[in-house]
């Protein structure tokens, strides 16, 4: 492969991953949901990311012209060669941190689609613009949930916060500019994620304050997922359900 | 229909001439076909035989998501994720329109939660069962909904309208759900590879009987169907669905090469049926009872998210609840 190929073959993988771990992590509500509302509403946004994944994974199975399918890429891949950021794997412990995981990411994802959708890669721009859609909605849900729930009672808000303080250290990984990001910036497929920061920072900051949430007072981020080099321990773990399969049954279709 | 043993309040079918003027014009409409709406008046019995039918149907589909949601973290493709997800999504809507159908008789969501939590209302046995390989996904598509649509299509025409109604949108999805099962069952049990051809066998022996019981009792034996036959609440009786059900598997299950397990299942010619043994009815009545492999686990299952999730329910209320007041206050 050559360097251009692997850096958009990188670049793909990142996009896909985020989506397969969060959709696997968000399908696992799937009857257990605190509503029935809730339980429809979280298998909604499931859907979409691993509609999203599939689209992703199926490009980035294509640009790496190794015959591989998207299945291939999701099932027989080992977790360091997974390039999602971290907060999508770390466990979704309670509906409090899962929401507030998800406005945290749909509040980048939004503006990030947003742009992609000027991509010189027309491929890209196509996946961008369909998910962009589904994206906004889901920020919209999300975002009135943490809301709702900061500002509801004394336990919701406080169980709030500790999503909040849990997942801080996880945010600043999504704002990376790294190799990879550089090259995708100067070949006009994506820009740079860290010159983003700045109005994810505001929309959050704004949302925030309307939940009665305080920001941790720390600038400090966990990295390691969107490069591969070093995962959660959890995300093991996911990979030896969601594998099983695969794994157990070398060649098998179903 | 998930319901099977709804127990009839009523005391045996009246006559005409025995019931009361009331009693008898709403007899009368149901006899010429009239949906009743929820303002309309009905027998109280009527009413809470229609209760606790559709509210153990609402429990039958939120229960029911979690034996294949046992499935869906370990979905061997992409698209079969996505589809299994979609399904039980599905039942959680299905729950949704039936929880709304019973409130319409005047029983909370809430309440029927309440009395599923504490034991007083049932769901379907056939949930007790667990799902132990991917094949089950498959089997309980193919078997477990077909066995349900084969409930739920005469429902379409029950008696209470919003019941009816919500059965129209179920059907319609459900035989979808069966699609999808038998197709899982083609890919493992027809194009599969040995070990998929045996797991989908297994899979087959151990939800046949049990798909056999989600009809309810021998007719002999079922004492509460004729009241709900004459309020139109149930269509068919129990043993007149179940020959239907294996009259239209036993050939899906031969196109599959999976073989039926009951040695005695055999084509009569005489009465263009299938004969078959009957199910283990001790076993049914262990399971209906609380004894089934997965009763235990499924309660706990529902009450541990119904409690996990009180913070989450009752901040919303509180939220919504301070909103309203703001919009109060400005105006």
């Amino acid at each position: 492969m050559s360097e251009q190929t692997n850096h958009l073959f990188e670049f793909l993988l990142r996009q896909g991953d985020n989506a397969l771990v969060l959709g696997h992590r968000t399908s696992q509500w799937c009857g257990v949901g605190p509503a029935l509302e809730e339980d429809i509403a979280l298998a909604n946004t499931a859907l979409d990311l691993i509609g999203q994944t599939q689209l992703w994974l199926g490009y980035a199975a294509e640009v790496e012209g190794n015959n591989r399918s998207a299945n291939d890429l999701a099932f027989l891949r080992d977790a360091y060669d997974f390039r999602n950021i971290l907060m999508m794997e770390v466990p979704n412990e309670d509906f409090g941190r899962t929401l507030m995981r998800q406005f945290m990411f749909d509040t980048y994802q939004v503006p990030w689609l947003t742009e992609l959708q000027n991509s010189s890669n027309e491929r890209v721009a196509a996946i961008a613009a369909k998910s962009v859609k589904e994206a906004r909605y889901h920020l919209e849900r999300s975002r009135e949930t943490v809301i709702a729930l900061g500002d509801g009672t004394e336990e919701s808000n406080s169980r709030m916060q500790n999503a909040l303080d849990y997942l801080w250290p996880y945010c600043g990984e999504i704002f990376g500019a790294d190799e990879v990001d550089h090259a995708m910036s100067e070949q006009g497929v994506a820009p740079v994620p860290s010159t983003l920061k700045g109005t994810w920072r505001a929309c959050v900051e704004r949302a925030l304050s309307e939940a009665f949430l305080v920001i941790p007072n720390s600038e400090f981020a966990h990295s390691g997922g969107r490069t591969g080099f070093r995962h959660t321990e959890h995300l093991g773990h996911m990979l030896a359900t969601m594998q099983t399969l695969q794994r157990s049954y070398p060649g098998a279709e179903w | 229909m998930y319901a099977q043993m709804v127990k009839s309040t009523g005391k045996g079918v009246q006559a005409l001439e025995d019931m009361s003027p009331q009693d008898r014009a709403f007899q009368e409409r149901i006899d010429r076909g009239e949906k009743i709406e929820p303002k309309d008046w009905m027998p109280d019995a009527y009413r809470k035989n229609l209760i606790r039918q559709i509210g153990q149907h609402a429990h039958s589909e939120i229960v029911g998501q979690l034996p294949e949601g046992n499935w869906i973290t370990r979905a061997p493709t992409l698209e079969r994720k996505a589809n299994l997800l979609a399904k039980v999504q599905d039942e959680a809507g299905h729950g949704l329109y039936l929880y709304c159908a019973a409130e319409t008789l005047g029983v909370s969501r809430d309440e029927l939660f309440e009395m599923l939590h504490c034991g007083k209302m049932k769901y379907s046995s056939i949930f007790n069962y667990p799902t132990l390989t991917w094949a089950d996904m498959g089997a309980v598509g193919w078997l477990v909904d077909g066995a349900a649509i084969m409930n739920q299509v005469p429902l379409q025409r029950t008696s209470y309208g919003p019941y009816a109604r919500a059965m129209v949108r179920i059907c319609k999805e459900e035989s979808f759900h069966q699609r999808q099962g038998y197709h899982i069952m083609i890919k493992m049990a027809k194009e599969g590879t040995a070990d998929q051809k045996r797991m989908a066998q297994d899979a087959f022996n151990r939800f046949w009987y049990p798909a056999l019981m989600m009809f309810g009792p021998s007719d002999k034996d079922s004492v509460h169907s004729a009241q709900s036959m004459a309020w139109k609440i149930k269509m068919n009786t129990n043993d007149e669905l179940r020959q239907k059900f294996v009259d239209e598997t036993v050939p899906q299950a031969k196109f599959l090469s999976l073989t039926v397990p009951d040695e005695r299942l055999m084509f009569n010619e005489e009465t263009g049926h299938y004969d078959y043994s009957e199910p283990d009815w001790n076993e049914f009545m262990d399971v209906i009872s609380g004894n089934g492999p997965c009763n235990t686990d499924r309660l706990e299952a529902r009450k541990k998210a119904w409690r996990e999730g009180s913070w989450v329910r009752e901040g919303m209320m509180a939220h919504a609840d301070k909103k309203a007041q703001c919009k109060i206050a400005a105006e």
